[in-house]
């Protein structure tokens, strides 16, 4: 079985489950415990901070460990509505993460209003419409990375330099979730408030995330009682799978350069073989300024996406139809919807997603079984029902 | 024998092997997202989670429908009580819940009174047990929640779950527990003590930090706004990504805990009550805090007069132990549940929690005897008040300086 | 928390652990603190006929910090006058024993002690006449 569905999850690299295994064990303490086993467990902890923290260029004290991708953007969002009062407006794009969408429906129950602004069709959301929609009571502008189906990355740095010059008081959330490890993310250059990441996107555990903030900014917190993560967010820390966090940040410092030579190489190779075996295969967000190299997201007008996914599983291959937390839904995904595309083309989707162990063999008999199974379901097009799964010869 | 000696298993308790052992391969070789609908590394981990769920839902008596997989237990009490108070805020906004709760509870309300919710924060007795016909008093028509922990985590003492669970649902209140400490230590029943919402910690019973469960009753249903919103996991009520090696951990722990129960309590009674006749065999002027029959098996705090704490756990080094709980230590005031005892500052301050459990020995328990005599022995030589004591003074009725 | 090695050292040898008898005229003694703050000290200096300090004794109740904090002072005093023995202020302590903020407190103990310790001894000599 061949994975290349790295923007659900990656498995944790090797290295990285080696370096947490002791504290699973011998390094076991609770970091608040005073104790020798609880400064061996602290001393990992603030390890671990200081990695991500220079993996972002920011000081320690500006990492808060959440349990995940989500949480940090909750955390964000509800964090900062919070110290807000809840008066007030947002802005955020039509093509966010389910977990941004769904806070900023939260704090429209709490009487807070939201603008959401639309994307391209190439899935770019246009800066000078985010600068537009600001408002005299906009408190929070929340924009992602790189988009976790088409992988376009979006032009924070602009967006966020033009917020503050505009109006200084808006605060800036993005969800750096698909682009920590993938692309340098540097912290201050994007001029954020907030950001967000999850470890099990960049070959650390799953469990472990954190959200980034800005020296200066106060936000409330999600999680209260037990002080830890200097009160942003209490309980217990995931030990080892915050030393997890650490270990991959640093090992993709050191990799992301090459890696992202070798993942955009693998990245044109696959393009290229599909479109030259299937004229009609369309890349989403092909002419995007910068796509993250792992990632291509593609459709056939009347093949639906998840029919062709469960054939490529039945032939060994495990891609999806968008992204994990929306898998299994029959709508097509909000995000090539919000592209412009027809119904017909957003349920074609595929997203194909490299990683760290993806080889460039994988790719290459990837291509010829996509090219097969698309072959054997073309003859078929409009009329199969979705779930149909055909034998291939 | 190892030394540093680990006992201080109420802050965290060390991995279980077995434990480990089952994890391992979800990290590298079965690594899938279990939301992955689409191919088998998706499938296999929805089942590894589905299994853990039936194995946290069973050490309850719960059905594996009723199991929301958190962070922790403190994310678990947040969105209980959160959840609960914004869920149910038009029907009435008082909460009832004791002085002596962890901070996760007592934070998250005080947090809510922020808010404009009511709270009662109830007295406890002396032996740290709440007080029912008190409890009983002080819910009104406007309350909504009763939460009170199952065992505390300073001083161990186990609550009457079944009393308390019967007189919510005799005043229609929902009961949330925080079974954080008691839960794999006591036998637990959501319907034999009425419980409507449980919150349970990984890393407690043997199992991996970052991991917890809270129990949300279905019949008859409890409704809760979640805290974290997103993807729709655990229907709804907490969203992101199920970490699946967690979860398979915790699983096994709560399966460990509950086959082996009964032993281990025996076992850990039996070492506890060992250290604790070491100590007041040999020792004068110690006090036990908290009730000694209803209590873990694996917690003895002591409060050894006029020998301070954390010069204590300086001069016992190769031991593990805490003063006062590990989450508030970094700060200098004495432990808020000793003093809702009715303990006075000074004896908090010369309190010691020690936290047995699976993994230790007779031979630790005997080592820990010698060097605590020891060192209190020298440290009172050095105590300015053991000399008035030994003098006949009332150390009480001098009249001090407070700085 | 992890200690710093000085205040180990003293904390595991302390020095001038002891009592002098608090009716000789020649001793002064200084009780500070309370046991409700969790740290009570008890210093006690005998002072010769030249006005020097030839003796220093502590007692304390409290954590490593206070302990070593005391147990420093009593070395320091022996050898040194009344004026130099005020002269002694908590900062000096603080940084001989590098104490962390949290336990900067026991060093402003010590110096109140000093400073008991030489009055009481002050008034005793006054009563003498």
């Amino acid at each position: 079985m061949i994975y290349l569905d790295h923007n659900a999850t990656s498995p944790v690299h090797p290295h990285v489950l080696e370096g947490m295994l002791p504290f699973f064990t011998e390094r076991a303490g609770n970091p608040s415990s005073v104790h020798g086993a609880g400064r061996a467990a602290r001393q990992g902890l603030d390890e671990a901070r200081r990695r991500v923290a220079v993996l972002l260029d920011v000081h320690e004290s500006q990492i808060v460990f959440t349990s995940g991708g989500t949480e940090a953007n909750n955390m964000a969002l509800f964090g900062y509505a919070a110290r807000c009062k809840f008066r007030g407006h947002l802005v955020t794009s039509a093509v966010e993460h389910p977990s941004l969408l769904q806070v900023c429906e939260r704090l429209k129950r709490y009487g807070m209003a939201v603008t959401v602004v639309g994307v391209d069709g190439n899935g770019c959301v246009r800066p000078e419409e985010v600068f537009a929609a600001l408002r005299a009571d906009t408190i929070l502008v929340s924009i992602m990375h790189a988009n976790n189906e088409t992988g376009v990355v979006q032009p924070v740095a602009e967006i966020g330099q033009g917020c503050r010059t505009r109006s200084p008081a808006v605060a800036f959330h993005v969800d750096a979730v698909q682009t920590v490890g993938k692309i340098p993310v540097r912290f201050a250059a994007l001029a954020v408030d907030m950001l967000s990441l999850s470890a099990h996107k960049f070959g650390g555990p799953k469990g472990v995330g954190a959200l980034v903030i800005d020296k200066s900014f106060v936000l409330d917190p999600l999680l209260v009682g037990g002080g830890q993560e200097r009160g942003r967010r209490a309980g217990t820390e995931n030990l080892p799978g915050i030393v997890g966090c650490g270990l991959a940040a640093e090992r993709v410092q050191t990799a992301m350069a090459a890696e992202h030579h070798r993942l955009q190489q693998l990245q044109k190779h696959l393009e290229a073989g599909l479109q030259a075996a299937i004229p009609e295969c369309l890349i989403f967000g092909q002419q995007a300024a910068v796509r993250l190299p792992n990632t291509t997201a593609l459709g056939i007008s009347g093949i639906h996406g998840e029919t062709v996914v469960m054939n490529l599983d039945l032939a060994g291959f495990a891609v999806s139809s968008g992204s994990a937390c929306g898998s299994g839904r029959s709508q097509p995904s909000h995000v090539p919807t919000a592209m412009g595309m027809t119904s017909d083309l957003a349920s074609s989707m595929v997203r194909v997603s490299l990683g760290w162990n993806t080889a460039p063999e994988d790719v290459e008999q990837f291509v010829v079984c996509f090219a097969k199974v698309i072959k054997r379901l073309q003859p078929f097009s409009h009329a199969v029902p979705h779930g149909t799964t055909l034998a291939l010869e | 024998m190892k030394l540093p000696i680990y006992m201080d298993y109420q802050a965290t308790t060390p991995m279980d092997p077995r434990v480990l052992e089952e994890m391992l391969p979800w990290f590298v070789e079965k690594f899938g997202n279990p939301a992955s609908r689409s191919h088998v590394f998706g499938w296999e981990a929805d089942q590894a989670v589905e299994k853990a769920r039936e194995q946290v839902a069973a050490l309850l008596g719960a059905d594996p429908r009723e199991i929301v997989f958190t962070s922790g237990a403190t994310e678990s009490d947040n969105l209980a009580i959160q959840g609960v108070a914004r869920f149910y805020q038009d029907k009435g906004q008082h909460i009832i819940t004791p002085v002596t709760e962890h901070k996760a509870v007592l934070d998250t309300c005080r947090y809510l009174e922020a808010e404009g919710f009511s709270i009662t924060y109830l007295p406890v007795q002396k032996n740290g047990l709440v007080d029912l016909d008190l409890l009983a008093a002080s819910i009104t028509d406007q309350t909504i929640l009763v939460s009170i922990m199952a065992a505390n985590n300073e001083i161990g003492v186990l609550q009457p779950l079944a009393d308390i669970g019967q007189l919510c649902r005799q005043k229609k209140v929902l009961f949330h527990c925080d079974a954080a400490q008691g839960a794999g230590k006591m036998a637990l029943n959501v319907d034999a003590m009425s419980m409507d919402l449980v919150s349970l910690s990984g890393h407690k019973i043997y199992g991996p930090k970052g991991v917890g469960a809270l129990y949300v009753r279905r019949r008859p249903r409890v409704r809760l706004k979640p805290i974290i919103h997103g993807g729709g996991h655990e229907r709804g009520m907490r969203s992101g990504t199920l970490p699946t090696p967690l979860l398979v951990g915790f699983g096994k722990a709560c399966e460990l805990a509950m086959q082996e129960m009964e032993t281990e309590n025996r076992h850990v009674l039996a070492l506890r009550e060992r250290l604790r006749e070491g100590l007041f065999s040999q020792l004068t002027h110690l006090e036990l805090n908290g009730d000694l029959q209803h209590r873990l098996a694996g917690n003895l705090n002591v409060s050894f007069g006029f020998v301070e704490g954390e010069s204590m756990m300086m001069a016992i080094k190769d031991v593990a132990v805490s003063s006062g709980s590990a989450c508030t230590s970094a700060s200098l005031e004495p432990s808020y549940v000793l003093r809702a005892l009715g303990v006075s500052e000074e004896q908090a301050h010369t309190s010691i929690r020690f936290g047995l459990g699976r993994f230790t020995t007779e031979e630790e328990v005997n080592f820990v005897i010698k060097t605590v005599v020891q060192a209190v022995n020298r440290l009172r030589e050095m105590s300015p008040l053991w000399e008035m004591s030994q003098a006949g003074i009332d150390v009480n009725s001098v009249q001090w300086d407070a700085h | 928390m992890a200690y710093n090695e000085k205040v180990l050292d003293h904390y595991e040898n302390p020095r001038n652990v002891g009592s002098l008898d608090k009716e000789d005229p020649q001793v002064g003694t200084g009780m500070v603190g309370a046991p409700a703050c969790g740290d009570v000290m008890k210093l006690q200096i005998r002072v010769d006929d030249q006005g020097v300090i030839s003796d220093a004794k502590f007692k304390t109740f409290g954590c490593g910090s206070a302990i070593a904090s005391s147990s420093l002072v009593t070395e320091w005093l022996k050898g040194k006058s009344l004026d130099e023995a005020l002269s002694i202020k908590n900062q000096q302590i603080a940084d001989e024993l590098a104490l962390p903020p949290v336990k900067i407190h026991c060093s402003v103990l010590a110096e109140d002690a000093i400073k008991t310790a030489v009055s009481d001894y002050r008034k005793k000599q006054k009563a003498l006449g």
